[in-house]
C-alpha cells in the first residue's frame, strides 16, 4: 500500500499526536524539555498551586544560563556561584528549590557541562533526532539542527509540560528554504541564515515550519547547522528542521545521554526514515545560491536589515513599503548611522563572540582563525569571547585557543548567555556599538541604547583587529578560511 | 484563564511593525519570579520619548492595543503578555503576530486579533480619535467611527477564550491517552 507522501515535519507530528480533537487540535507529547531559570519560576509556582507534580522529570533537563556572570567563578551566594544582582541571584536560586522540590535532573551551574542551555541539549545527547523538544526559550529552534521537531514556548506552556508532557498544537504550513551550491571564502552558515532572514522578512516564516534543504546544507557541519536552526525563528519560524545524516549520527555517538550498543543501532535505523518523502509537497519554497551570498551584517533593528559587508547603509527612501520607509528612518536613527554611508566606516568598540547561534567549538576556531598574530584595536573598548558551555571551553583550551584570543586582546570568560540579551553583568553601554555574533539587534537588546551589528564570528574578530565594520575576505587576503563555522 | 467576550474603550495606536518583546519588556525585567508588576516597565524605550501615546491623557488606561506586522515578535518571554495584563491591556489588535506571542497572549486572556495590513492601517488611523470594540463572541471589531471589520481565530483558542478554560485541567483528563501513549512507544 502506497502512503501519501510526507514532509519530515508531517513525519515527527504524526509520531507524536496522543490525541485529536474535532476542530483539528492534537495533543502533542514532548519529548524533551530544557528549563532555564528566567521562564520557569512561575511554571513551578503555578504547580504548587495547584498540587501537580512533574509527569516526566526524566524527560526534563535543567541549567542555568541567562543570569550567570561571565567572570571567574568564585564562592558566593547561590551554592558556590556568586551573583551580585540580588534578583538575578534569586532567579537561579528559586531553580535551584525547585529542580530540588519537583525532582527535575540538574546541570549545577559550577559544572564543566554548564552552559548556554541550547548548546547543552545536543552536547550531552540530550537532543536527539525525530524527538519533540521545547524550552521556554524562542532559540529551542536550534535543536532543529539535529532532526528534533524543537520550538520555544511561554511560561503557561512550560507549566502544561511540566504538568502532562504534552501541548496542545495546531499543524503549522511547511516552508521549504534551499540553498545550493558552496559557500565563498570567507563566508560562513552565519552568512547564509542572515540572508534567508533577509529575504524572508522577520514575519515571513510565521505560521511556518521551515525545512532546510540543499547541498549546501548537506555539506554543512552539525555546529553550522546548529547556527542556521537556530535564526528560524529571526525570519518568524518557530522551528527549522535538517533531515538527520551521517554527519548528525557521527556528532552523537557517544554522547553522554545519546543511546548506546543495541539501542544506539536501532536508533540510528529509525533516524534514517526521517527524510521528506519524494514527492512531498510544501505549502511554501524559497531558493538562494549560496555562491550569492556575501559575508554579511546588520545595520538596523531587526535581523532582516542586512546588507553585504561591501555595501552601504541604505537610504530609507529606497523601500517601497511605507512602513518599512518609516521603520528604517527610525532604525538609523537609533542606530546613529547616515543613509549611504559605508559600511566598513562603520566604527565599533564593542566585539562580541559567543551566544547561543555562535559559540561552539568551530566559531571559536574560525574566531581563533583571524585573530591569530593578530591584536584588537586600541579603539575597542571591550572584546569577549563566551564559550557556549564548559566542555566547549575546556575543548578550545586543549586546541590553544584561548591563547590566541587572549593575546589579541580579548577576555576569555565562562560560559553562559552573557551580552547577547543585557540580563547579567554583560552589556553594551548606551550608545556604545558592538559587532556581535548574537542573533537580535533590536532596540535596547544589548543593553538600554546599545547599538548592535549581527555577524559572523570571523567577522566580528575581524572587526576587532581593525575597529570598525570589515570584510574578512579582505583582511585575511589570501590566507585561506577553514570554510566551515 | 480569564475569559474574554468584548472589550470597548480607547485603542493605543502603535504604528509599527515587528514590535518585539524586547520592546515590550526588555530583559532587565525578567529578573522576577512573579507574574505582577511589569505593567510599570512596558515599553520603556518608548516612554522615554517625548510626546508618545502613553504619556497622551486621552489613551490612559486603555485595554487595547492596534499595531501593524509581526507584533510580538522575537523572544519567547510570556513576561510581554504579562506586562500588558498588568498595564490593563485586554486585546491586541494587529496586522499580524508571532505565532510565540499569540499564545502566550491567549494563555492570558488577551484576544490577539489578527486583522491583516489594510484594515489595521485603518484602525489605526481610527482610534487616533475614537473608541474601539473587540468582540469575540461576534469576531468583529468596530470603532465609533463606523469601521466594521471581522476576524477569524483558532475555534479551539476561541472556545477557551470564551469560556475562560484551565488548559492544563482539561488536557489532565487526556492522562489515560497519554499514559497509553507513552506505552506503545516505550518512552
Amino acid at each position: 500500500m502506497s502512503e501519501r507522501p510526507r514532509t519530515l515535519y508531517e513525519k515527527i507530528w504524526d509520531a507524536h499526536v496522543v490525541a485529536r480533537r474535532e476542530d483539528g487540535t492534537c495533543l502533542i507529547y514532548i519529548d524533551r524539555h530544557l528549563v532555564h531559570e528566567v521562564t520557569s519560576p512561575q511554571a513551578f509556582e503555578g504547580l504548587r498551586a495547584a498540587g501537580r507534580k512533574v509527569r516526566r522529570p526524566d524527560l526534563t533537563l535543567a541549567v542555568a544560563d541567562h543570569n550567570v556572570p561571565t567572570t571567574a567563578r568564585a564562592n558566593g551566594n547561590v551554592g558556590p556561584l556568586l551573583i551580585e544582582d540580588s534578583a538575578s541571584a534569586t532567579q537561579v536560586a528559586a531553580l535551584e528549590d525547585n529542580i530540588r522540590e519537583f525532582g527535575v535532573p540538574y546541570i549545577d551551574v559550577l559544572a564543566a557541562e554548564q552552559g548556554i542551555v541550547h548548546v547543552v541539549g545536543p552536547e550531552q545527547g540530550f537532543t536527539l533526532p525525530g524527538t519533540t523538544v521545547v524550552c521556554g526559550d524562542s532559540h529551542t529552534a536550534a535543536h532543529g539542527a539535529l532532526g528534533a521537531l524543537a520550538f520555544g514556548i511561554g511560561t503557561s506552556e512550560v507549566e502544561h509540560v511540566l504538568a502532562t508532557q504534552t501541548l496542545l498544537m495546531t499543524l503549522s504550513r511547511t516552508l521549504e528554504v534551499r540553498v545550493e551550491g558552496s559557500l565563498g571564502f570567507g563566508v560562513s552558515p552565519k552568512d547564509v541564515v542572515l540572508a534567508i532572514v533577509g529575504r524572508l522578512g522577520a514575519s515571513g516564516g510565521n505560521g511556518h515550519v521551515i525545512e532546510y534543504r540543499g547541498s549546501t546544507f548537506r555539506e554543512m557541519s552539525l555546529e553550522g547547522r546548529l547556527t542556521v536552526a537556530n535564526m528560524s525563528i529571526e525570519a518568524g519560524a518557530r522551528s527549522g528542521l535538517f533531515a538527520p545524516d551521517e554527519k548528525t549520527f557521527a556528532y552523537l555517538k557517544g554522547r553522554p545521554m545519546a543511546p548506546r550498543g543495541a539501542d544506539w543501532d536501532r536508533a540510528v535505523e529509525q533516524w534514517r526514515t526521517l527524510a521528506t518523502d519524494e514527492g512531498a509537497a510544501f505549502d511554501r519554497s524559497i531558493r538562494l545560491d549560496a555562491s550569492e551570498i556575501p559575508p554579511t551584517v546588520t545595520w538596523g533593528t531587526s535581523p532582516e536589515d542586512i546588507a553585504s559587508i561591501d555595501g552601504m547603509v541604505p537610504d530609507p527612501n529606497s523601500f517601497d513599503d511605507p512602513a518599512k520607509r518609516d521603520s528604517a528612518r527610525r532604525s538609523l536613527d537609533y542606530m546613529g548611522l547616515t543613509p549611504g554611508q559605508r559600511l566598513q566606516d562603520v566604527t565599533v568598540e564593542h566585539i562580541f563572540i559567543g551566544s547561543c547561534t555562535n559559540s561552539r567549538i568551530e566559531d571559536l576556531r574560525a574566531a581563533a582563525q583571524v585573530l591569530q598574530g593578530r591584536r584588537r584595536s586600541t579603539t575597542i573598548r571591550q572584546a569577549l569571547v563566551v564559550p557556549g558551555s564548559g566542555l566547549v571551553k575546556r575543548q578550545a583550551e586543549a586546541e590553544g585557543l584561548d591563547r590566541i584570543f587572549l593575546d589579541a586582546g580579548f577576555e576569555w570568560r565562562e560560559p553562559g548567555c552573557s551580552m547577547c540579551l543585557a540580563m547579567n553583568p554583560d552589556k553594551v553601554p548606551p550608545l556604545g556599538r558592538c559587532a556581535s555574533t548574537s542573533n537580535r539587534n533590536f532596540v535596547g537588546r544589548q543593553g538600554p541604547g546599545a547599538r548592535t551589528h549581527l555577524m559572523s564570528p570571523a567577522m566580528a574578530a575581524a572587526a576587532a583587529v581593525t575597529g570598525r565594520l570589515t570584510d574578512v575576505r579582505e583582511l585575511m587576503g589570501g590566507q585561506r578560511l577553514e570554510a566551515a563555522a | 484563564m480569564t475569559s474574554f467576550t468584548r472589550v470597548e474603550g480607547r485603542a493605543y495606536p502603535l504604528p509599527l511593525d515587528n514590535i518585539d518583546t524586547d520592546l515590550i519588556i526588555p530583559a532587565e525585567h525578567l529578573k522576577t519570579i512573579g507574574r505582577s508588576g511589569l505593567g510599570g516597565h512596558a515599553f520603556e524605550a518608548i516612554r522615554a520619548t517625548p510626546g508618545n501615546v502613553f504619556d497622551d491623557p486621552q489613551y490612559a488606561g486603555a485595554p487595547i492595543i492596534v499595531a501593524l506586522d509581526n507584533f510580538g515578535c522575537g523572544s519567547s518571554r510570556e513576561h510581554a503578555a504579562w506586562a500588558l495584563a498588568d498595564m490593563g491591556v485586554r486585546a491586541v489588535v494587529a496586522a499580524s503576530f508571532s505565532d510565540i506571542f499569540a499564545g502566550n497572549a491567549f494563555k492570558n486572556g488577551i484576544a490577539a486579533v489578527e486583522l491583516g495590513c489594510e484594515a489595521a492601517e485603518a484602525l489605526l488611523h481610527a482610534a487616533r480619535d475614537h473608541t474601539i470594540a473587540v468582540d469575540l463572541a461576534e469576531m468583529t471589531v468596530t470603532s465609533a467611527s463606523g469601521h466594521l471589520f471581522t476576524f477569524a481565530m483558532d475555534p479551539f483558542r476561541r472556545e477557551c477564550l470564551l469560556a475562560g478554560i484551565d488548559e492544563i485541567a482539561l488536557t489532565l483528563a487526556f492522562a489515560p491517552a497519554i499514559s497509553a501513549y507513552e506505552q506503545r512507544m516505550g518512552i
